[in-house]
């Protein structure tokens, strides 16, 4: 974990935790036991407010899901593609597709970015990494990357929906 | 903490096992950030820099942190530090993600669920195996190179190692700073330390940077200590003495 510069903490604090790895693999996994994952928002990116913190997980990106089961398609299946949820950040709306063969995530896509200013361009920046990390790592039967990058709340946000929505 | 954690589990448990299994880990995950961040006016850490609390008031959850921040700092010759504001306050950031990785993964198996892997923003505690015929194949990311990977590590294969932390410069104005004297890091691009612990593996990654040059004869001295590592110096040099790093295939059928 970084160790940051005080002068800089502020303001990646506002950045909608981009401190992080995406790592949303496993759902596109086959494995012979069922599978299930959860991404975690482990900090408001503003001050704790009445209602849900910003940055918590809507209920609909958590894990509308579920423990997945796994049995192998019979014949190779057809690509589809799923549309995550629209995911705020302080900054604007996240919101991904990803396409999946049967199990795997072959392709994730941003539909909708923050766009103008920094946001804008850490979204420039983080979502083509993130994309190529999630296809690197599928495609090497990694089950998780260690290592600093940056990522986008929203952005995993709305990968996980779209994995939990994706038909069976 | 600022951070994305994920959770990815293995197994099932009748009715809503599963779904209470990782309630409980992400609320401990949730705690820990209340505790920790400093990114949070309220947390137990920002109060002690505000000397809005007095040590012995602090919860027996904050002071094992500072413990372990106190005894990394000792095996890295301070280049860990909780004081690396330099302003007499104390921050564990460093190795907090770590921590916090680590309870949950206990939460889990106490659960039932103890074949786990979490990756909070980067620094991975496993649990278990991934399938009844594999164990968890880890890839450690090149900073250099979106969606590259330098390698995979085995952590079965390293003494049953239940951590793998990286820490790294990362671009766009983050920079880890030596706690001895405050001067931005620079030497080191990224740093793995796989082994047991996984708190102390975070804070031993961070000062693997923080030791540029260095670092390669600060990782020779834990090898062997129930440690191991790899580095990736700033001149492209891979560092990788007890080859953990295993080759990587770009395209490989999914066979998981």
């Amino acid at each position: 974990m970084s160790v940051v510069s005080a002068q800089r903490t502020r303001r990646v604090a506002g950045l909608a935790g981009l401190l992080g790895t995406a790592v949303l693999l496993v759902a596109g996994k086959a494995a012979t036991a069922p599978a299930t994952h959860r991404i975690v928002l482990a900090t408001p990116s503003t001050p704790p407010q009445a209602g849900p913190a910003p940055g918590r997980p809507t209920p609909s990106a958590q894990h509308a899901g579920s423990t997945r089961h796994t049995a192998r398609p019979a014949a190779p299946a057809a690509p589809r593609t799923v549309l995550g949820q629209p995911e705020n950040n302080p900054y604007g709306v996240v919101q991904v597709k990803v396409t999946l063969v049967g199990r795997r995530i072959t392709d994730v896509r941003a539909v909708q970015l923050p766009s103008g200013g920094r946001s804008g361009e850490i979204a420039a920046y983080a979502v083509p990494r993130l994309r190529s990390e999630v296809l690197a790592a599928q495609s090497a039967s990694i089950d998780s990357v260690s290592g600093a990058s940056y990522t986008s709340e929203g952005y995993a946000r709305s990968v996980q929906s779209a994995l939990d929505a994706a038909p069976r | 903490m600022g951070t994305v954690i994920s959770l990815d589990v293995r197994g099932g448990l009748p009715g809503t096992g599963v779904a209470a299994a990782l309630d409980a880990a992400e609320s401990v995950l949730h705690d820990a950030d209340a505790m920790f961040s400093t990114y949070r006016d309220d947390s137990w850490i920002s109060r002690l820099a505000r000397r809005d609390v007095r040590p012995a008031q602090l919860p027996a959850e904050v002071l094992e942190v500072l413990a372990i921040c106190a005894e990394v700092e000792s095996l890295t010759d301070g280049l860990f530090s909780a004081r690396w504001r330099g302003d007499g306050t104390l921050d564990p950031t460093g190795l907090v993600k770590g921590w916090a990785a680590d309870r949950a993964s206990r939460v889990l198996t106490e659960h039932g669920l103890p074949d786990h892997c979490v990756n909070a923003a980067g620094d991975v505690v496993l649990g278990g195996r991934p399938g009844a015929d594999r164990s968890w194949r880890i890839g450690i990311a090149d900073p250099r190179s979106p969606g590259a990977l330098l390698g995979a590590v085995d952590p079965a294969a390293l003494d049953d190692a239940r951590a793998v932390a990286t820490s790294g410069v990362a671009e766009r104005g983050l920079h880890i700073r030596d706690p001895r004297d405050g001067r931005r890091a620079d030497g080191v691009l990224s740093a793995t330390v796989v082994g047991a612990d996984p708190a102390v593996a975070d804070g031993l990654a961070t000062a693997l940077v923080v030791a540029g040059a260095a670092a390669p004869g600060l990782l020779d001295r834990w090898r062997g200590r129930g440690w191991t590592g790899c580095l990736l110096g700033a001149d492209g040099t891979l560092s990788d003495p007890d080859r953990i790093l295993r080759p990587v295939a770009t395209s490989h059928p999914n066979n998981s």
